[in-house]
């Protein structure tokens, strides 16, 4: 062997040609956190604009825009991104394996997606402005009615789809192919189970929104009419393939989140999972279920009654696999030795606030309830509270409890204490009082509102500006850490920490397992 | 106990108290209102006690759940000392915590199914009204074998100078209209919902009723008011710039208030029918135009005809050139542009008239009279 990859390239052509895993991971993570920052401050120009009734500051079709970019950006460019970027760097090194299975296509998919951001930000410099017919992008609103940038927004997505199901395909390639001798898959870490699920989700409907902006492109540019109803065409059609997609989708965003949880609770429990087995078969149940509850996001479209009873049924038995879940995680912390370092701190913050929004999605699953919700301020609370408390929260647990072992340095513990602390605040001050307006009977997306909603709305706005700012902490200190944190050598940085990952030099080196570990086989999971 | 910790308690418990008291009592569109509202129909109750419902055995739940945790996080503390044990996997534990939540979610199905069916029950509705969603106000019609057809549009209120904060925003701030619904108390009503462009959504919470109003599609929904009022609703779909400005007002009135008004508006369709019948003089054309133009056109075109979101229509090509092309433009808009169609808007006799007016008003002078028939040939084809 040679001694040509012991060592990263030197300067930009390292980034730009890499097919490490770990590059690519670190890439796609720092991308991820640009977009949650740009989606973040959209998100403060929707917060600010509703401050208090009447327009001041921004007109209401750049309103629309704001939203819809905001809620594109976070799903796409920040959630999604920041979960393959961590699974990236996380799941060679817990079953084994030296790298990615499929690397230069690893580097496509990462690298086509800054150009895509880029091409759909500049949307908001075209004439007409940008998307706005929201992150769910109804036609024909979103067709006939829309702005000519609709064209960019499609490809965009296309490209994206793209990035996603190769990098799905590439996880579902290393986790079946490249397991070490001895890592059976009743043996991976929770985090690989869920993420290769996960990527199974992607596969299947990305290509199902894929066809369904194909469409739209059709009918804007070729004389189609797929979705309007003057040509003969169904605009309900649009909402159906959508959430075929859509409802999937939520599950590709929490999976992988609920991987991250139930490796960090058992790590600061001193205690292993409870159940690994049903963990397993939940995430599967869900997965499964998640394909055939779609239409629970059109109970108002007015579907015959037979069609909303069994969506109903289905989407109630979703709480079956997902009670599960949170059990689990509990008994795992009963009788454990505890400690609370910032990384359970976010784990319990998920946890709390998590199964919170899986009430409100109990509630709304009950259709002749879900006509007062839907589309109301309520929904918006309930799916915050599951992707950003469920999925920002976990992946910020994420970052703390393996930075150190990345970068072979310890960041600051009480900065990230009070990163938590304030996140929280600033969480439920945003969020909480949004399912009092929405009971109340404010509609969502809507740039002004009556009088009645004034106080929640100035105290959601106040929490916005409060969790956004505790972000720039969280910036500062990981980039402290990185450039002058308090070194760590230790392989296990967390003494309740188990797994492949923690039995490698801390710094975790360039390469890691090119020579396959010994797996105890008497040794259960992690 | 000192004065600072009372106070404190008090501060503390305070706006528990409130919110307490306030789930309790919430009846619809009060200020800081928390909790859903029973409205005014028996489905609306039947709803809110659902959601009640839920909402208690969620808190159970919680409670538990939440509890179990925090007991947890007090006593099970490595720095208390306390040791790991490590216990795991439980078939009897883990059957015991599917079974159960699934009975429960039996539980909650029963009574859901059952509101949603009396939801679905559109039988023996006593009258119709058909609703179109239109970027951005509703139109109503009421539908009636024996009598002329009652139809008009409803648009915000709100003046511009309340939104954009140059005067005091009045106490129904968006959630006003220029022309309300009206229905009679305790009769089933049907409503067909509809749209002409994109997709909207006829939401008033008192009511009880949320449908899409969906191009193409006519959607079934119907409520039964068992009090007379007031009741206020949002569109609740995105539909576009101005979603949030078209608001629905509903007034709910005794029968017979309701027969009356519907002989009114009944006796003023017919009126419009005759005039529509009618020739006009120019003097007549111009006197109704101007009204029209004021009420319709004015907010883009300028009180001058000098033109402002719209283009100027002082010496403009289009009024001043052939009428076929002022026609088209009038009645069927300028597709891509702020100029709407207006043609299912103004009826043939205000249509005529405003053309008429713009025709020969701001210095234009084409001495043309248009007159409601060329409006019924135009839109003929
Ligand atoms: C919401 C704003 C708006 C309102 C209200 C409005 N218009 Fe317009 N109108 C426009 C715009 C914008 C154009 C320019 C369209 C274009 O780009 O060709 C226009 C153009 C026109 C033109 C063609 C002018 C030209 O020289 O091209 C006519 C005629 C016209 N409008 C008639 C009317 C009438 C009649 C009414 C009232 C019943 C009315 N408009 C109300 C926005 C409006
Ligand atoms: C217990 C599990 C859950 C149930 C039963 C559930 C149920 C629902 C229902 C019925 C709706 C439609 C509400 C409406 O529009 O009227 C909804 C909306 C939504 N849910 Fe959930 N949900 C659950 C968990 C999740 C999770 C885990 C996520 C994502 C991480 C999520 C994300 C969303 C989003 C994004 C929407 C709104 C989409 C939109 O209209 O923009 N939900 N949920
Ligand atoms: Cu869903
Ligand atoms: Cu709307």
């Amino acid at each position: 062997m040679g001694d040509h990859h012991h060592g990263p390239a030197k300067g930009l052509s390292r980034w730009l040609f890499t097919t490490n895993h770990k590059d690519i991971g670190t890439m796609y993570l720092w991308f991820s956190f640009a977009m949650f920052i740009l989606g973040g401050f959209f998100a403060m120009i929707i917060r600010a604009e509703l401050f208090q009734p009447g327009m001041q500051l921004v007109e209401p079709a750049f309103f629309n825009q704001m939203t819809t970019l905001h809620g594109l950006i976070m799903v796409f460019g920040a959630i999604m991104p920041s979960f393959v970027g961590l699974a990236n760097w996380m799941i060679p090194m817990m079953i084994g394996a030296p790298d990615m299975a499929l690397p230069r296509m690893n580097n496509w998919s990462f690298w086509i997606l800054p150009p895509t951001f880029l091409l759909l930000a500049s949307t908001l410099f075209m004439d007409g402005g940008a998307p706005a017919a929201g992150w769910t992008f109804y036609a024909p609103l979103s067709t006939t009615y829309a702005a000519p940038s609709v064209t960019f927004f499609i490809f965009s997505i296309h490209v994206l789809g793209l990035s996603s199901i190769m990098g799905s395909i590439n996880i579902i390639a290393t986790v079946m192919n490249m397991r070490a001798p001895g890592m059976t898959y009743m043996k991976m870490p929770l985090f690989v189970w869920t993420w290769l699920i996960t990527a199974f989700l992607l596969v299947a409907v990305m290509p199902v929104l894929a066809g369904a902006v194909t469409m739209m492109l059709m009918d804007v540019h070729f004389g189609t009419s797929f979705f309007s109803a003057a040509g003969g065409g169904d605009p309900v059609l649009f909402q159906h393939v959508f959430w075929f997609f859509g409802h999937p989708e939520v599950y590709i965003i929490i999976l992988p989140a609920f991987g991250v949880v139930s490796q960090i609770i058992p790590a600061f429990s001193r205690k292993p999972l409870f159940g690994y087995d049903s963990m397993v078969y939940a995430t599967a149940s869900i997965a499964f279920l998640s394909f055939i509850v779609w239409a629970h996001h059109m109970y108002t479209v007015g579907m015959p009654v037979a069609g909303e009873l069994f969506f109903m049924y289905a989407t109630m038995l979703i709480a079956v696999p997902t009670g599960v879940k949170v059990f689990n995680w509990i008994t795992t912390m009963w009788r454990g030795a505890l400690s609370f370092e910032t990384p359970m701190l976010f784990c319990i913050g998920f946890l709390v606030l998590f199964t919170i929004g899986g009430f409100t999605g109990l509630m709304l699953s009950i259709a002749p309830a879900d006509f007062q919700y839907h589309d109301s301020y309520f929904v918006v609370a309930h799916f915050h509270y599951v992707m950003v408390a469920g999925a920002v929260f976990s992946m910020t647990a994420a970052i703390y409890y393996w930075l150190p072992k990345w970068c072979g340095r310890m960041y600051n513990e009480t900065m990230g204490k009070t990163h938590f602390w304030i996140s929280f605040i600033g969480f439920n001050l945003t969020f909480f009082p949004q399912h009092f307006v929405g009971l109340a009977g404010m509609p969502r997306r809507i740039p002004d509102y009556a009088l009645q909603f004034a106080d929640f709305n100035m105290m959601s706005s106040i929490g916005a500006f409060i969790y956004g700012a505790s972000q720039i902490l969280f910036l500062y200190n990981v980039i402290a850490t990185i450039v002058a944190g308090k070194p760590v050598s230790d392989e296990k940085v967390w003494d309740g920490a188990e797994g492949l990952e923690w039995t490698v030099p801390t710094p975790a080196p360039y390469h890691t397992f090119e020579k396959p570990p010994k797996i105890d086989p008497a040794h259960a999971h992690s | 106990m000192c004065f600072e910790a009372k106070r404190l308690l008090k501060l503390a418990l305070g706006p528990v108290l409130m919110l307490m008291s306030a789930i309790a009592l919430a009846s619809g569109g009060e200020v800081n209102q928390v909790n859903m509202s029973p409205g005014a129909t028996h489905v609306g109750e039947r709803i809110y006690d659902l959601h009640m419902v839920i909402l208690g055995i969620c808190t159970v739940i919680g409670i538990g759940v939440f509890g179990v945790m925090f007991y947890s996080i007090i006593y099970h503390r490595k720095s208390k000392g306390h040791k790991p044990s490590h216990f795991h996997e439980s078939t009897k534990v883990e059957i015991a915590w599917t079974v159960v939540p699934f009975l429960i979610l039996i539980g909650m199905a029963v009574p859901a199914t059952s509101t949603l069916l009396e939801i679905y029950d559109f039988e023996d509705a006593e009258m119709d009204i058909l609703i179109t969603g239109y970027q951005w106000k509703w139109k109503y019609e009421y539908i009636d074998e024996n009598g002329e057809n009652v139809s008009f549009f409803s648009n915000l209120r709100t003046p511009q100078s309340e939104i954009y904060n140059s005067q005091p925003k009045g106490e129904h701030y968006l959630l006003e209209v220029d022309e309300p619904v009206v229905i009679p108390v305790d009769t089933k009503v049907r409503f067909l919902v509809t749209a002409n462009d994109v997709i909207h959504s006829w939401w008033v919470p008192e009511l009880a009723v949320k449908k899409d109003a969906i191009p193409g599609f006519i959607n079934e929904a119907w409520t039964r008011a068992a009090e007379e009022g007031v009741y206020r609703g949002q569109c609740a779909e995105l539909c576009g710039k101005d979603h949030g400005f078209m608001p629905i007002v509903v007034n709910v009135v005794s029968k017979d208030e309701y027969n009356d008004w519907l002989a009114t508006k009944q006796a003023e369709a017919a009126e419009i029918k005759e005039l529509m019948a009618q020739t006009f003089t120019m003097d007549e054309l111009m006197a109704r135009g101007k009204a029209v133009y004021d009420r319709a056109c004015l907010a883009c075109h300028g009180a001058n005809g000098e033109g402002g979101v719209g283009k100027a229509i002082a010496g403009s090509p289009i009024a001043t050139g052939e009428l076929g092309g002022h026609l088209n433009v009038g009645i069927n808009g300028v597709p891509g542009t702020a100029m709407q169609a207006f043609g299912g808007q103004l009826n043939d006799v205000e249509m005529a008239a405003v053309i008429t007016y713009q025709r020969n008003a701001f210095g234009n002078n084409m001495g043309d009279a248009v007159q409601p028939i060329d409006i019924y040939n135009f839109k003929k084809g």
